[in-house]
């Protein structure tokens, strides 16, 4: 079934792209990210003008965020302390972000530096986090389990000036480093058109070890608010928001989104990191592969309204 | 030899169409004038029929007539890039851009159209997508190096229906009445489709007419496009309203407990 998408101007399968959203939306809701790294892309291989796909699956990721925020509320697994902080870091980060975007593409090598980036970004990220699970789960194969977090023992920017609590979390640390890493977040993001809450998710796993559990659900909340706010803004000053587009996908998104944030509360907290280690690193090598192999059509068109 | 020079004046005349000097005329007519894209819209077909009137002062022809369907789609910017290798890693490093080619470029011909006429004719007359994109007003030139990318351009946009030749797109009904249907993908954007008649005899054009079609939204479609185009802000709204909804409305619909 056939359906013509107004201001993407083309007609996709409907079922196609319900199965899209459904796809993308359970495993945004099985690690609590938004999943655009893995939406853009889909929608742009269908022929969806890239600035129209980016745009768009905002809408999607918002209504997926919106359940798994919900469920994650009614569980308690939400520090909405915590989220407004990083929403707020981010906001910073995003605006610094776009400003940056603009000005590498005025000097023209704006291609490089995103396939660079995400190279450099994903696998560096995927390949600590693959190699830490592997770690884990050797060391439990083994029977002798790691030595947990004890008291006192602490990174030592936790104990920087401006602290603050953070019970649900049972974080007790200054607020920099956490609106640090919100700020950094938001500007790759922004950089490379992507939420960045699969880098946000393993750096408050890693970096602030805040539960497995209110990781997901803070970040549901700090993707809805980003998400939201990217609609809205893309809509006002782009005008290439496609309604028709976001609702199939919103659609397929949501159920696929309850699925997978069941799936998720029932996998074990080990298997959990090593799975969004597999993803992380997956989708960096796919852009290594990019970047080395020589490509069967050198030649690429692009229009004038496209973003990158 | 009288036709020859009557050609060559006509050529003269800055390539006018049925000037009084020329013996043939083209009559045109289009199945449609508009074409209406609607939710269920994949694609069309329109039909170009044309009827060659000949006066008291047209010369017998020594060879049939043959005929050329040029559609042109509205003007787009386009910026083909190549991708060269850099040690072991492949980027994007040469680029050409077309500032204001057709985004729908259809060449319908009752005969393969180098074999119409002579090159050099078929270069001043663009006819044939090889006479048009090779054009010199179609690129910025730079030199030399740009001739792959024109190649790349034909050759991407072949690959999506959008640039097209058919050498047997034009079928005549009776000597003197043809008509060539052209396909419309359903990517063609919308906008003005402009329609070029060439009708061709050993090897000279006797007569040119234009015509045009437009590709509109309609309905809903059209709403839409309005709004995100004068309206942003509400659209983008509305948007983020429809994403709170369906989330809420899967979080009761899947509440277990």
């Amino acid at each position: 079934m056939q359906i013509y998408l107004p201001i993407a101007e083309m007609p996709v399968s409907v079922l196609l792209l319900l199965g899209m959203g459904a796809a993308v939306g359970f495993v945004s809701g099985l690690f609590g990210i938004g999943g655009g790294f893995l939406m853009t892309p889909l929608l742009i291989f269908l022929g969806i003008p890239p600035a129209v796909a980016v745009a768009t699956q905002s809408a999607q990721i918002a209504a997926s965020a919106t359940t798994g925020s919900l469920s994650a509320i009614r569980r308690g697994s939400v520090d909405l302390k915590l989220a407004s902080v990083l929403v707020a870091g981010g906001f910073v980060g995003t605006t610094l972000g776009v400003w940056f975007f603009a000005a590498m593409r005025r000097a023209g090598q704006l291609d490089l530096v995103i396939v660079v980036s995400y190279v450099t970004l994903f696998t560096v990220i995927g390949g600590l986090m693959l190699a830490e699970s592997i770690r884990e789960f050797w060391s439990t194969r083994r029977g002798r389990p790691r030595p947990r977090r004890r008291g006192g023992q602490h990174p030592a920017y936790l104990g920087w000036p401006l602290r603050m609590r953070f019970p649900r979390s049972r974080l007790y640390s200054s607020i920099i480093p956490i609106a640090g890493a919100a700020l950094a977040v938001g500007f790759v993001g922004a950089v490379l058109g992507i939420g960045g809450a699969f880098i946000m998710v393993p750096a408050l796993l890693y970096l602030f070890r805040v539960p497995t559990a209110v990781v997901i659900g803070t970040s549901q909340v700090q993707v809805l608010c980003t998400a939201l706010l990217a609609v809205v803004l893309q809509a006002t000053l782009n005008g290439v928001v496609d309604i028709v587009l976001a609702l199939i996908l919103i659609i397929g998104g949501v159920f696929g989104a309850q699925f997978g944030s069941q799936a998720g509360r029932a996998l074990r907290a080990d298997l959990f990191r090593f799975l969004l280690a597999i993803l992380v690193l997956g989708v960096g090598l796919r852009f290594v592969v990019e970047l080395v192999v020589r490509p069967a059509e050198p030649f690429s068109i692009t229009g004038s309204d496209v973003r990158r | 030899m009288k036709r020859r020079a009557l050609a060559g004046f006509g050529l003269a005349l800055g390539l006018c169409s049925a000037g009084p000097a020329a013996a043939e005329r083209l009559v045109l007519s289009l199945s449609a004038n508009e074409v209406a894209i609607g939710s269920n819209y994949t694609g069309t077909r329109l039909v170009v029929f044309a009827v060659i009137e000949r006066d008291s002062q047209s010369v017998a022809r020594a060879g049939p007539y043959e005929a050329v369907v040029t559609v042109r789609g509205p003007r787009e910017a386009i910026t083909v890039r190549r991708k060269e290798a850099l040690g072991p890693v492949w980027f994007n490093r040469s680029q050409q851009k077309f500032v204001q080619i057709p985004a729908f470029l259809g060449v319908f011909s009752s005969r393969r159209v180098q074999e119409s006429m002579s090159d050099g004719l078929r270069r001043r007359l663009r006819i044939g997508i090889d006479a048009i994109v090779g054009a010199p007003e179609f690129t910025l030139d730079r030199g030399g190096e740009d001739e792959p990318f024109r190649a790349a351009l034909v050759r991407l946009k072949g690959r999506d229906g959008l640039y097209v030749e058919d050498p047997r797109g034009v079928a005549f009904v009776t000597p003197d009445f043809f008509r060539a249907p052209i396909p419309l993908p359903a990517t063609a954007p919308v906008g003005n489709y402009e329609v070029e008649v060439t009708l061709i005899a050993d090897g000279v054009m006797l007569a040119r007419r234009n015509a045009s079609f437009e590709l509109v939204k309609i309905g809903i479609e059209e709403q839409i496009t309005e709004a995100a185009r004068d309206r942003g802000l509400v659209l983008g709204l509305v948007t983020a309203a429809m994403s709170l909804l369906f989330g809420w409305i899967a979080s009761v619909i899947f509440r277990r407990d």
